[in-house]
């Protein structure tokens, strides 16, 4: 793993001729970045669909004849599924990791731009058949986005038949797309960085998505094994995760499989998928922070070990999911432990973003109000993981709407809120338009208050008892009709989120179509992305000579310099200083 | 320097003029082919190790029963297997001389070596068929028993795995006349790599499933399978 | 600016939601106060910081918000404070795991004098067993479960005679006894909770895991499935009824060992016949039902539903609902059937008539096809009924009675009743039937087909 200076600096990238080798067939990570983007929006709309239609259910039981609890677990399901795979893990690094890399370390493209150009229509694929699901006999699996057998694929769970199978192939397929993708993802960084670009100059969006991309190489692994296995028990027969089962009164033809067994793997994989989302996300609002605060980002060595650390110890903490799934309670000592210790390292996380804004001098732009925002969402979903965290804690408030809660905060809410400020903050940047701020704002206020309105109430009703994945209530004595109210109420505001989200879309368009054309480096930020000659970029991204970077990436306000951030690119000779004892005494 | 001082390094610190060190470093060859192939490895290697995992997690259910070890036991006779590793060990020989004869620049004889490398990886799969055949016959088809499902499995996931390799290798054949000097013998050195690779992952294939039962126990035993895990 | 007011809002927010919120944990039924304080442990440390670091960062974006002229401060790290921030969050949550592991470590060690019970799950009901005389329960093989062994009891074992089954959703349990509970699956993961009790287990097929209490008050608590298990999972509900040593006694002593329920007793057909004559008068002599007289048919039925229905009659679990007219009726009848061998004898004569076959409806068929298929699940895919999902056969059921039934469950006429569990199951199902269409549409479906 060695640095190259120079890799790509003497290659010329001639920019492609027709309009399909442009912008379909095209090799060049920002236009495969776009495409990547706009299908897991459109996913992920379909996702917020879902969500919207359980929502009535729970909100309003029996007033929607079209949901019966088929319907529900399916909508529960493809929910689940969409919103982690396919949307958050695609956008944040098929999309911002595709677009942001090679422009923040300065390289020309990916260093395998076919291999790349594959990754996305790979991934079309894997969405294509997912979404087919929806229209084959029996419909979408309706296992939980966590396919536990034996039920996943047994009668009595909806879409066990065709739907599990597209489910599992889709996964197959998605993995394979991520693997192409990820290794570009993780070679560019260690291969492709232009001259003067050391690891520890990187802004720290780059190091988010690069441990997390190690983390998916080889936690992606894990979930292809465990769809092999299930699909081979669905179609030949083996047992590998079946035991003796009756089965709706009749006897099957397993026997000596191990249930759990298949928990296992899928968490080896689901618990670092957390952190698949989570690292690129704290990483790119770390670069968000800084940079509206104006302040350099706080203790950014800290801030790279913690991401390391984090990606490291997320391989040892997967069985805190399965604390009530019947293992050996022996291992609820180990877990909880690790899990434990894991959130010292995500705490220093947030108070050094906390400690970037102090004497800061902090712009309220919209970006700015998705990452504080964020910070606020970020905090109390982990801090409500603590709960279930802790082995004894998790007995009471496992698989109830507590777990709900917290999900949606840390995992669903936060990245989310990093999304949109990542996309308040590039779209100038990849599109050349501003977005229109009037209409972020609102969405922002929309966004923000609408889901911690729809959370926060739920980890309440986790306290009181009420199960998780739950069609109806009805019948169960300890819980009090006020309860269903409060379930009407989350209803309503889960709604208006949904509504948010068309105004977004609405936002985008007609800020591309109608928006004020953007500057180079609307926010005056030191990254090499905003240093491009053109905006957008164009093909080959930093015209003839390749930018040689001279500091770290965040020079932000540094004292005797005249302006208030110098890029990364700019030589010390080239600083225009004001007052050089005090430039000198910052250690410049 | 080490990944440790490059990790605590003080980024904000200014370099002195002309002496940064950041700028100062010889520039390493790029060679990102080969980080990419030290990542694919890493993640086959974590897919591979999975798989195992789980067949010693499922040895120590009381309905497992090896496949070796005991006479009338399928995999106690192991000319077959013993073949096919023969034919794998040909195999990277044959790429490993392709390679040599690369930086000779011998054209014709890297054409030779290829072409026999990929021929017995053919061979082999075909080898690894026949001992599909006589298990399924000697009635321990893919679904019979636990341990069967592993056996087919695994060498099914391996072979798809060589096969891969094959097909990674069919654009060397097209352009080998076209292939500059330099270039020929490092796309050949990762092909060595893989194909080194695959011929261990074998070996440890082969006697993980022909080993009997005993050395299965010690095995999960090491990787903490109890009695109450699974 | 304003983003700063709605931080400290929010905060404020959450913490009147939590002093005022009356969705709280359920008052504690059972030994472990310990995990509840563990909770309060978590809640007050997480709950401070919430605070805290919230309503600095309010205050930091306040006070260091963009001003014309102003420059930010430039600080790369300051290793000491960051030095102590960790420290400080290392103790936090040690404070917080080291009670977490010291209450893990008493759940993993149930006491020595927990008596055993089984709770064995299947999709999408309860059934339980107790060890008999000899303390100890019988083996089981799940292979062996049949409607005459529902629970898969090997009879070979000695050790399982004098188990004692219980083939309900409600489970008795005696007052400040500690209980290890077993848990058994017969085909998907499903989970025993009782929120009263705090610890939650899951049940696995192919192994048996394991959890225990000991039950402190008196009353009733319903038992929950809470690991997802198919589309009947938010129907899977039992019940634990905790009770004094006396009462539990008297319950014990009335339940069925593996051993009894194994005794097949006789019936006779000529005595059951002769019994019988009383049903014909409203049910037709053959058993086809009588829609004049609001009787529906029985023959086809099968035996193990009209006996629960009959024993439900009896003990005024059905037929006594306002509204239930015609359930009235049959209560009365069904009081006229003196002892268990007359019900042997006259269900024995009863399954010995040729079943009715179905008569088409008007309806949408295929709508209700589409309707039916969450029914299929339980009653299958020819409406033969299932006895391991404990749903009745539907082929051949007139369609007037099919009709009726579905409304009352759904307007819980039917299935209301503490004790009808499988009743209140299928309310809750019916509740997915919208409109009269609805229910006409899946009655003319099922009046299509033929077992």
């Amino acid at each position: 793993m060695t640095m190259s200076a120079g890799y790509g600096d003497t290659q010329q990238h001639d920019g492609p001729g027709s309009f399909w080798t442009r912008y379909v067939w095209s090799q060049d990570h920002k236009v495969i970045a776009i495409q990547y983007s706009l299908t897991a929006i459109f996913v992920g709309l379909v996702a917020l669909v879902l969500s919207a239609l359980m929502r009535l259910q729970l909100g309003f039981p029996g007033q929607f004849s079209f949901i019966d609890s088929t319907h529900y677990l399916q909508f529960v399901t493809m929910h689940g599924m969409i919103m982690v795979v396919y949307l958050l893990t695609a956008l944040l690094l098929g999309g911002f990791g595709n677009y942001l890399i090679p422009l923040m370390v300065g390289a020309r493209d990916m260093v395998f731009p076919f291999l790349n150009m594959l990754s996305y229509w790979t991934y079309l694929l894997s969405v294509l058949v997912l979404l087919a699901s929806f229209f084959v006999p029996g419909g979408p699996t309706g296992a939980g986005w966590t396919l536990y057998p034996p039920q996943a694929i047994l009668p009595g769970t909806p879409g066990s038949e065709a739907g599990i199978l597209l489910m599992l192939i889709s996964l197959a397929i998605f993995i394979v797309a991520f693997t192409m993708g990820g290794l570009n993802y993780v070679c560019t960084v260690l291969q492709a960085r232009t001259r003067g670009m050391t690891l520890m100059r990187m802004p720290l969006t780059v190091w988010g998505i690069f441990v997390a991309t190690i983390l998916g190489l080889l936690a992606f692994p894990a979930l292809l094994v465990s769809a092999v296995m299930m699909f081979l028990d669905k179609t030949v027969g083996t047992s590998f995760f079946m035991p003796v089962i009756i089965s709706l009164g009749e006897q099957l033809d397993y026997g000596g499989g191990s249930p759990i067994l298949f928990q296992h793997l899928f968490w080896f994989f689901g618990h670092p998928e957390v952190y698949i989302v989570a690292l690129p996300a704290f990483g790119i609002v770390s670069d968000i922070l800084a940079t509206h605060a104006r302040k350099n980002i706080f203790g950014y060595r800290m801030m790279v070990w913690a991401i390391v650390a984090i990606g490291g110890l997320s391989f040892v903490v997967w069985a805190h999911h399965m604390y009530v799934s019947g293992m050996n309670p022996y291992f609820g000592f180990f877990f909880a432990t690790t899990t434990l210790i894991i959130a010292v390292p995500t705490a220093l996380k947030v108070y050094n973003w906390v400690l970037t804004l102090w004497q800061g001098n902090i712009h309220l732009t919209v970006p700015m109000l998705f990452a504080i925002g964020f910070i606020f969402t970020f905090v109390h979903g982990g801090l409500t993981g603590l709960f279930l965290g802790n082995v004894v804690v998790d007995l009471p408030l496992s698989d109830t709407y507590f777990v709900v809660g917290h999900f949606h905060m840390v995992m669903g809410v936060s990245p989310v809120m990093v999304l949109f400020a990542a996309i308040y903050h590039w779209f100038p940047k990849v599109s050349g338009k501003l977005l229109h701020d009037g209409l972020g704002k609102l969405h922002f206020w929309g966004t923000f208050i609408g889901t911690y309105l729809v959370f926060l109430p739920m980890h309440y009703l986790g306290f009181l008892g009420v199960p998780r994945r739950y069609y109806a209530m009805a019948g169960t004595d300890f819980i009090p009709a006020s309860a269903q109210s409060l379930n009407s109420s989350i209803t309503v505001a889960a709604l208006v989120v949904a509504l948010m989200q068309l105004l977004f879309i609405a936002n985008l368009i007609i800020s591309l179509r109608w928006g004020k054309a953007a500057s180079a480096n609307p926010w005056h930020a030191t990254t090499l992305e905003w240093q491009t000659p053109q905006t957008p970029p164009a093909h080959g991204n930093f015209g003839p000579q390749l930018p040689t970077v001279y500091r770290w990436a965040y020079d932000y306000s540094v004292p005797g310099a005249r302006d208030d951030f110098i890029p990364q690119h700019l030589p010390d000779s080239a600083v225009a200083v004001d007052d050089a004892q005090a430039y000198a005494k910052a250690g410049k | 320097m080490s990944i440790f001082s490059k990790l605590t390094e003080k980024p904000w610190l200014a370099q002195p003029e002309g002496q940064d060190p950041a700028l100062q470093l010889t520039a390493d060859e790029a060679w990102p082919e080969r980080t990419a192939l030290k990542f694919l490895l890493a993640t086959i290697s974590v897919l591979f190790s999975l798989f195992v995992i789980t067949l010693l997690g499922r040895s120590q259910l009381p309905d497992f029963q090896v496949l070796a070890g005991e006479p009338w036991l399928p995999l106690s006779d192991r000319s077959g297997l013993w073949l096919s590793t023969g034919l794998l060990c040909g195999s990277s020989l044959m790429m490993q001389l392709a390679q040599w004869f690369s930086r000779q620049h011998l054209a014709k004889a890297v054409l030779g070596a290829l072409t026999a490398a990929v021929a017995l990886i053919l061979l082999f799969l075909f080898a690894q068929y026949r001992v599909w055949l006589q298990l399924a016959n000697a009635g321990f088809g893919f679904t019979d028993t636990a341990a069967s499902n592993y056996f087919y499995l695994l060498t099914a996931l391996h072979g798809v795995h060589l096969l891969g390799g094959v097909i990674a290798v069919l654009p060397v054949f097209l352009q080998l006349d076209k292939q500059s000097g330099q270039t020929l013998p490092r796309t050949l050195t990762l092909c060595c790599w893989y194909w080194h690779y695959l011929l261990l992952l074998w070996l440890l294939l082969f006697w993980l499933l022909t080993s009997p039962a005993q050395t299965l126990n010690t095995l999960a035993a090491l990787c903490g399978f109890g009695e109450a895990t699974l | 600016m304003a983003i700063a007011f709605v931080i400290v809002v929010l905060v404020i927010g959450s913490l009147l939601l939590h002093y005022y919120s009356v969705w709280w944990f359920t008052p504690l039924a059972s030994n472990w106060a310990s995990i509840d304080f563990t909770v309060d442990i978590t809640v007050w440390i997480t709950g401070v910081v919430f605070v805290i670091v919230n309503l600095f960062l309010a205050y930091v974006v306040f006070r260091f918000r963009s001003q014309p002229g102003h420059k930010a401060h430039y600080e790369p790290e300051n290793k000491k404070l960051e030095g102590w921030l960790v420290a400080l969050t290392s103790i936090g949550i040690a404070a917080m795991l080291a009670p977490g592991l010291y209450v893990w470590a008493q759940f993993v060690q149930p006491p020595v004098n927990a008596k055993e019970v089984e709770a064995f799950g299947q999709q999408w009901h309860w059934r339980f067993r107790l060890p008999g005389a000899d303390g100890q329960l019988g083996k089981v093989d799940t292979s062996l479960i049949s409607e005459q062994n529902p629970l898969g009891i090997v009879p070979s074992d000695p050790a399982a005679a004098d188990d004692i089954l219980i083939l309900s959703n409600e489970l008795v349990l005696e007052l400040d006894q500690p209980v290890k509970m077993l848990l058994r699956s017969a085909d998907v993961l499903h989970n025993f909770t009782v929120p009263q009790f705090r610890v939650k287990m899951d049940l696995v097929p192919g192994s048996v895991s394991s959890l225990w209490f000991i039950p402190t008050q008196a009353g009733e608590f319903d038992v929950l499935c809470e690991e997802l298990c198919g589309t009947g999972h938010f129907a899977m509900r039992g019940r634990v009824s905790v009770r004094s040593t006396d009462e539990y006694q008297h319950w014990l002593a009335q339940q069925q060992t593996f051993a009894q329920s194994q005794v097949v007793s006789e019936a006779d057909i000529a005595l059951g016949q002769a019994h019988y004559q009383l049903c014909a008068a409203c049910h037709g002599a053959e058993g086809e039902g009588n829609k004049q007289l609001n009787a529906p048919a029985l023959a086809g039925q099968s035996g193990w539903y009209l006996r629960r229905q009959l024993q439900h009659y009896q003990q005024g679990i059905r037929g006594r609902a306002e509204g239930d007219l015609y359930g009235a009726q049959m209560a009365a009848m069904a009081n006229t059937l003196a002892d268990t061998a007359t019900m042997d004898h006259l269900l024995a004569f009863i399954n010995s008539l040729p079943p009715v076959v179905a008569v088409h409806t008007d309806g949408d068929v295929k709508r209700g096809q589409h309707l039916y298929r969450n029914c299929a699940s339980c009653h299958g895919n020819a409406a033969e009924g299932n006895y391991a999902m404990n749903a009745p056969r539907l082929a051949g059921i007139d369609s007037w009675y099919l009709a009726r039934q579905l409304s009352y469950f759904k307007q819980r006429v039917r299935g209301n009743h503490p004790d009808d569990f499988y009743g209140a199951q299928m309310s809750l199902i019916a509740q997915s039937l919208q409109s009269e269409q609805d229910i006409t549409d899946v009655v003319a479906y099922i009046n299509s087909l033929q077992p």
